[in-house]
């Protein structure tokens, strides 16, 4: 038992604070920060390139694909660095979704096609599982792809397709068969965003944003070649995926940054002539979380190393998830407590000293949006049926 | 022992409840709160010529002389549609100060107007630093010849920005923190010296941040006493609290339906999610959350209109619980609608915002928690 770094570790984590300190720069932020959308995808593209000369864009992936070949301990220590210094995350479409399943599951040709523009952020991607009437229940999915020639011709709808109003390619699941059980008829495309037939409608979130969209496909072609794998098989690679994406989900740095946030706003609120954060029901209501929290992170970490020597990330990465987003929508609903009301407010033309306050509407934003992190990458409930199934065996 | 309505409370709950019905569809209402002003002239002299904005006032002055049940029953109903017009800042807060602290000239030239539907008032209090404390109070009003200067700034002011007249909680002696030397003042909207900057919130009002610099009022624009502005802004409170607590139940019981009915017809895995256990015992726990609240809510109206010592007590724990059991309505209908319940296109998401509001006005749960801690167990 021994969690203490040893000094190659306090080394590489002193070298990854001193990257972001430089390269996430102010004038980056402020771009990151635009209301208008071509501003901010570009940002988010210049940083990620950033990233990518720097040789980190892809902690995860393995060295031959232009991964960091990092251990546990140093993927740890840089997205703890990530999070302290405020850096956004990268989009998870491309480099923590499908770039997996690409050099995990594709062919040589696919691999190199992709993977190349998936490190350098030159392609966007989206991800189109989800459909009206297949949420949750996934596999029911009904967008069908008919093979003709060589093209498949896919026809359906798939809905809260983040960012695809930006994407370049879509990474699907269709239904190529009927027959059989529904996981099994299921397979797994890439479609170019510009093909023929392929409409985006936008979807507003309830935190007044535009990033989920609906996407109809009337038989767009899709070349068979972006088939990955076999054809009847994307269900068994979407699980591999599903996995993976729930590991990250618990957001643990992010929320351990969130917290210092909330109490240096705390401590600055004055609440009946003292500080906010010296009131003892105030204390009671963030310790709750901070006591969660720390606990979290050493459920993490035993995750993590118990993946390190080859245990796959299973039912315990369920468990990561559920309580890595309690905590994260118990952080931003004490904020909005903070803000009290100042926590309405929606973005308007007044400066902070105008409007007298500065994070209410950030803190909205963050609440708001945050209430689907119990929902999307398969539902709290959801996970809760995997737990109850898979570890106690009910 | 009697929970019914009297027949005229019948009346005036069924009205308004058509209103919300036939004329107050969320098309409406989100064409209403995208206008210039969020808000509905039209409506306004509709509910005029409906006899609501006479609610609570004084038959004397031509209102209806109702009391905190009847005003419960029209803010019930008014929750359920989401309703923008002012009708908690004019004929709650504003009107409502006036009746208990105004003078007789003041009443006999306002109360017509607010029922009349002619004046639109709001009730300024809120600084950016006050947070939840109605003592904290720095905007100054500087005894002057036959009057007051009045200087400083409000913010977040509920309709300040379509409002008439404001009532201005205004420090006339003291410390900043006192609630003695606190005076309220009537003052114009278009007076010379006052400048709003409005924005919107997230439940679809349009407020505003009001600054005053060097406000001349005449010594008649004082309601109520010099330096006792305090208690008579607390009294007014109470009642505000229980206006709030009975949208905010109206606003619950139509999660609570709509989610029901949402898990009745969404069908995953081949059959209707409301199947699943899991989500039944969580709609019995909101159903029963509802239920709670609209007894504390019971609880307070009778405290109140039999003028009981426990009135205070049982508002505090009344505002407790909305702000627990409001979080755990709106946060399981949420959940419970998926992908759908985090879209703005659903009202699910627009009640949820406005109980947030609800719970950020007059008091957060926390605080009403501590206050009732203060009551109950101090030594
Ligand atoms: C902000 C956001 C971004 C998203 N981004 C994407 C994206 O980029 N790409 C993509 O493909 N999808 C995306 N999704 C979709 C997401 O994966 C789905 O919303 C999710 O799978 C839930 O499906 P649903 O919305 O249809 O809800 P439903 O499946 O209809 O579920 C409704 C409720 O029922 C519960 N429930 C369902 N089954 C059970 C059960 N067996 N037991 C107990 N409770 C149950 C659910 O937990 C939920 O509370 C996104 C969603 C959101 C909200």
């Amino acid at each position: 038992m021994d969690t203490s770094f040893a000094p190659e570790d306090l080394a590489f984590r002193d070298e990854v604070r001193a990257f972001f300190a430089e390269a996430y720069d102010a004038e980056l932020q402020g771009r990151l920060a635009s209301k208008d959308p071509k501003v901010f995808k570009q940002a988010v593209i210049d940083w990620q390139k950033r990233l990518h000369e720097k040789g980190w864009v892809a902690p995860n992936w393995p060295v031959e694909y232009g991964g960091t070949g990092w251990d546990a301990t140093k993927q740890f220590i840089f997205e703890s660095e990530r999070a302290a210094a405020g850096v956004r995350d990268v989009v998870p479409f491309g480099l923590k979704m499908v770039g997996p399943v690409i050099y995990h599951f594709g062919n040589q040709q696919q691999k190199e096609r992709f993977l190349p523009a998936i490190l350098a952020s030159d392609e966007w991607w989206c991800q189109g599982y989800s459909e009206p009437g297949s949420g949750s229940d996934l596999a029911s999915l009904k967008t069908k792809a008919v093979r003709d020639g060589d093209d498949y011709v896919v026809t359906g709808a798939k809905i809260w397709t983040t960012y695809a109003q930006h994407a370049d390619w879509i990474f699907c699941l269709v239904r190529t068969s009927s027959e059989g059980k529904k996981q099994e008829g299921i397979s797994f495309l890439l479609i170019d965003m510009k093909s023929p037939g392929i409409k985006v409608n936008p979807i507003v979130s309830i935190d007044n944003h535009h990033s989920l969209n609906e996407v109809e496909f009337n038989d767009v072609r899709v070349p068979v070649a972006n088939l990955i794998g076999e054809q009847d098989k994307g269900w068994t690679y979407a699980k591999a995926l599903l996995a993976h994406e729930r590991t990250t989900i618990a957001g643990v740095a992010d929320s351990k940054r969130h917290l210092a946030m909330i109490r240096d706003y705390a401590a600055s609120e004055v609440n009946g002539g003292k500080a906010l954060l010296a009131d003892p029901l105030f204390q009671t209501r963030m310790s709750d979380i901070e006591i969660e929290l720390m606990a979290l992170e050493f459920t993490e970490l035993r995750v993590l190393a118990s993946v390190a020597v080859g245990g796959a990330p299973g039912a315990e990465s369920s468990m990561l998830k559920i309580k890595g987003t309690e905590v994260q929508q118990a952080l931003q609903a004490l904020e909005m407590e903070v803000a009290a009301y100042f926590q309405g407010v929606l973005p308007n033309e007044l400066t902070p000293e105008q409007l007298g306050h500065g994070f209410g509407s950030k803190a909205r934003q963050s609440f708001m949006y945050g209430r689907a992190a119990t929902i999307y990458g398969g539902s709290n409930e959801v996970q809760k049926n995997i737990i109850a199934k898979a570890v106690l065996g009910l | 022992m009697n929970f019914d309505f009297t027949e005229e409370q019948v009346m005036l709950r069924d009205s308004v409840a058509r209103f919300v019905q036939d004329d107050y569809d969320f098309d409406t209402r989100r064409r209403i709160a995208g206008s210039d002003e969020a808000m509905s002239r039209d409506n306004w002299r509709i509910f005029a010529e409906l006899g609501w904005l006479s609610i609570p006032f004084a038959e004397e002055h031509g209102g209806f002389g109702g009391n905190a049940v009847d005003t419960m029953v029209v803010m019930e109903q008014l929750g359920k549609g989401l309703v923008l017009e002012p009708y908690f800042a004019t004929v709650v807060l504003f009107g409502g100060l006036l009746q208990r602290g105004g003078s007789a000239a003041q009443l006999e030239h306002y109360l017509p107007q607010i029922i009349g539907g002619e004046c639109l008032g709001a009730f300024a209090y809120l600084e950016r630093q006050s947070r939840y404390e109605l003592a904290d109070v720095k905007t100054t009003a500087t005894r002057m010849d036959g009057g007051y200067r009045l200087d400083g700034e409000k913010v977040v002011v509920f309709n300040g920005a379509s409002a008439d007249q404001l009532i201005v909680s205004a420090r006339t002696s003291g410390a900043q923190s006192d609630e003695g030397g606190i005076s309220l003042f009537l003052v114009p909207a278009d007076a010379p010296g006052v400048e709003r900057l409005d924005y919107r919130l997230m439940d679809g009002q349009r407020v505003a941040n009001i600054v005053f610099s060097g406000v001349e009022l005449a010594a008649d624009a004082l309601v109520g006493e010099l330096d006792k502005g305090y208690e008579l802004m607390q009294a007014l409170v109470l009642e505000a609290n229980v206006a709030l607590a009975a949208e905010a139940v109206g606003i619950m019981e139509l999660l609570n339906a709509k989610t029901v009915e949402y898990t009745k017809t969404r069908k995953q895995f081949g059959v209707a999610i409301g199947s699943f256990q899991a989500l039944q015992h969580r709609m019995v726990d909101t159903f029963m959350a509802y239920e709670q609240t609209k007894s504390l809510l019971y609880r307070a109206v009778c405290a109140m209109t039999d003028d009981n010592e426990d009135a205070v007590t049982a508002i505090h724990a009344l505002k407790v619980m909305v702000d627990r059991a409001g979080k755990l309505v709106f946060g399981e209908a949420i959940q419970m609608h998926g992908g759908m319940g985090l879209t703005d296109e659903l009202d699910i998401g627009h009640y949820a915002k406005r109980l947030m509001m609800i719970n950020t006005t007059f008091g957060n749960g926390d605080y009403h928690q501590e206050k009732f801690n203060a009551l109950r167990y101090q030594q």
